[in-house]
């Protein structure tokens, strides 16, 4: 397998009133094409630091980090807006679905950046949504979706577009033990089946079981994490 | 997708949150509207005041007073004077021959306003029979012209509005004497008609004055004034200033609108920075109540362009619907309303106006306020680093 994304020697520090708090000290990191890839540790660990760097929401401070050949530390936020909208689906932990559109409204946003016809859309969102099972709810709003339901229409925005890779903030973090389940076994089905690179952030060891490796971070170095280790 | 188009996207994501956020909205909205409806109703009020005196003169007519008076109740001008400013070149001639210059003498004289029952002093102006040459807009709707020698008068339908027992056929006590009212005019809303028109001669009788307080003539052409003018200020044995008809009553239009145009702009500073930061409030809310939404569609791709334009066109519909509301509830509620105000020869009576100009300036003026209010929270919703909004979401 070839690296998809290339961490070398990243530092990452933040300013907390007048302290300026290291997260990420030169840290290195490969994720493999296809991976997926779960990231553990407690809070203030690093590991949402990590999470947002690998999915270009953030720049660290120094280093390298290379998303399917690109550089993509050296992007400006600009670049970095576009970058996102091509390679990364993003799965988040309270859903983040805009609450005055429709399932499928919702799930048509990231293709609101390409340039497919509207034709087109609307058949991307039907596959996504018939993906995650979710056809028969297309025209609900969020509101009258479950929690679960509201984390599939997620999933198939984040991946309506194809991207390069997924990257989902804890994403069971607010869902019951069955829901999780189902939703992990979503995300495993999208790694094994359609090959889909993940990269997870999750304080949960049952879901981290779903992932093909896991890793500690701790103080913002990255060791290896046994199966159904502790956060 | 082009930027437009982006901005489009989620500025229309934007506006469908509208109605989650109704309460802090409004605040815009009823803001703009207090501001707009204000500004229309004081400005329309200063713009028809003014409109009615600048309309009082016409560019053909030439008022001569005594020099360094600045209006006529401070002006006078010896009844010696009359023939030789009323012959002097450049003035017409009345079909019967005669020239067409009026010796013209102002009083005032205190009535009862219909509105409140209070007192308050209406202008008689005194003028002679050749007045009805010199000023072909002031034309007899009811009854008869007033005869020469008698104490008759006719009224303006303005001041008939404004004050009570101007019909024909009631008296007006002036100067221990008793004069009756016999016809009533109009003159295109302009200042005369907010007053009582009666002979000069009989008027000054009643005053036992021997002076006016000016003449007006009209002249043959616009292009004779200036020959008129300078007959009139070469002339050693006068010492008058002449003034276009219409320049005089802009000047005195300038003057009665110079405090309101003070208050009037004070007030509407006041009132637009009170706006101002209203709509700034509401859109920083709007950007928080919004930060999880905004810094999603960061995440997923959208620019900072789509973002800023979203808040600020937000900014915008808000203020414009404000200014809509606000100036459409000035209109209903004051266009048409007569009006009277107390100047320096009585009470002018003039109908409010409000013109599509001024609906329009006030309106752009609200927009301009609407988008500097979202302007601020637009750049702040723009910078927003996006891990930072996600994490404070979660």
């Amino acid at each position: 397998m070839t690296a998809l994304v290339s961490i070398k020697q990243v530092y990452k520090s933040y300013v907390r009133g007048k302290q300026r708090v290291e997260v990420l000290h030169g840290l290195d990191l490969d994720v493999e094409k296809g991976e997926f890839l779960a990231l553990m540790g407690p809070s203030g660990s690093g590991k949402s630091t990590l999470l947002n760097l690998i999915g270009g929401l953030d720049r660290p401070d120094k280093g390298e980090i290379t998303v399917a050949g690109q550089r993509i530390d050296q992007l400006s936020s600009g670049q970095l807006a576009k970058w996102r909208a091509r390679h990364v689906g993003f799965i988040f932990q309270f859903y983040n679905l805009l609450p005055v559109l429709t399932a499928e409204r919702n799930v048509e946003v990231p293709l609101l950046l390409t340039k497919l016809s509207s034709r087109e859309r609307k058949r991307n969102v039907q596959a996504a949504l018939d993906l995650v099972g979710l056809a028969d709810r297309a025209k609900h709003k969020p509101s009258e979706l479950s929690g679960g339901q509201q984390q599939r229409v997620a999933i198939a925005r984040a991946l309506v577009a194809d991207p390069t890779l997924l990257v989902c903030d804890e994403p069971t973090g607010d869902l019951d033990r069955e829901t999780s389940d189902s939703v992990l076994q979503l995300l495993e089905l999208l790694n094994r089946q359609q090959g889909k690179t993940i990269v997870m952030v999750t304080h949960d060891p049952r879901a981290a079981g779903h992932a093909s490796r896991r890793l500690h971070v701790d103080k913002g170095s990255l060791g290896e994490a046994p199966v159904g280790a502790a956060a | 997708m082009s930027a437009l188009s982006q901005m489009g996207a989620v500025t229309g994501m934007n506006l469908r949150s509208i109605p989650r956020r109704l309460g802090s909205s409004s605040v815009i909205v009823i803001g703009i509207a207090g501001v707009v409806g204000v500004i229309v109703a004081v400005f329309g009020m200063t713009r028809s005041l003014s409109q009615a005196l600048v309309d009082t003169g016409r560019p053909d007519r030439a008022i001569v007073l005594r020099s360094g008076a600045q209006n006529e109740t401070s002006s006078t001008l010896l009844v010696d004077a009359f023939a030789t400013i009323k012959n002097a070149p450049g003035v017409a001639r009345t079909s019967a021959g005669d020239a067409a210059g009026s010796a013209e003498m102002l009083a005032s004289v205190n009535l009862i306003r219909r509105e409140d029952g209070a007192q308050a002093a209406v202008g008689v102006r005194g003028v002679e029979p050749t007045s009805a040459t010199i000023r072909p807009e002031v034309k007899l709707i009811d009854g008869r012209m007033f005869r020469p020698g008698l104490r008759e008068m006719i009224v303006g339908r303005g001041a008939q509005h404004e004050f009570k027992n101007l019909e024909i056929g009631d008296h007006v006590g002036l100067r221990d004497s008793v004069w009756t009212i016999v016809g009533i005019f109009e003159s295109g809303g302009d200042a005369n008609e907010s007053r009582l028109f009666a002979d000069a001669q009989t008027l000054m009788s009643a005053y036992k004055r021997t002076a006016a307080n000016s003449v007006t003539v009209l002249l043959e052409s616009e292009a004779s004034f200036d020959e008129f003018k300078t007959a009139l200020t070469t002339n050693p044995t006068l010492s008058v200033s002449v003034e276009r008809e219409r320049d005089y009553y802009q000047r005195q239009s300038e003057d009665a609108n110079t405090f309101f145009d003070l208050v009037t702009t004070f007030v509407g500073i006041i009132m637009a920075l009170g706006a101002l930061f209203g709509a700034l409030n509401t859109m920083y809310s709007a950007v928080s109540a919004r930060t999880v939404e905004i810094a999603t569609l960061r995440a997923i791709g959208f620019g900072a362009s789509g973002v800023v334009s979203s808040v600020l066109v937000e900014a915008l519909l808000l203020s414009f619907t404000g200014a809509v509301v606000g100036a459409a509830i000035a209109w209903l509620l004051f266009n048409g309303n007569t009006i009277g105000i107390g100047n320096n020869v009585g009470t002018l009576v003039f109908q409010m106006r409000i013109t599509p100009a001024l609906l329009g300036s006030s309106v752009l003026l609200a927009c301009i306020v609407g988008l500097l209010g979202g302007l601020l929270p637009a750049l702040r919703a723009a910078r927003m680093p996006v891990a930072t909004a996600l994490r404070a979401t979660a």
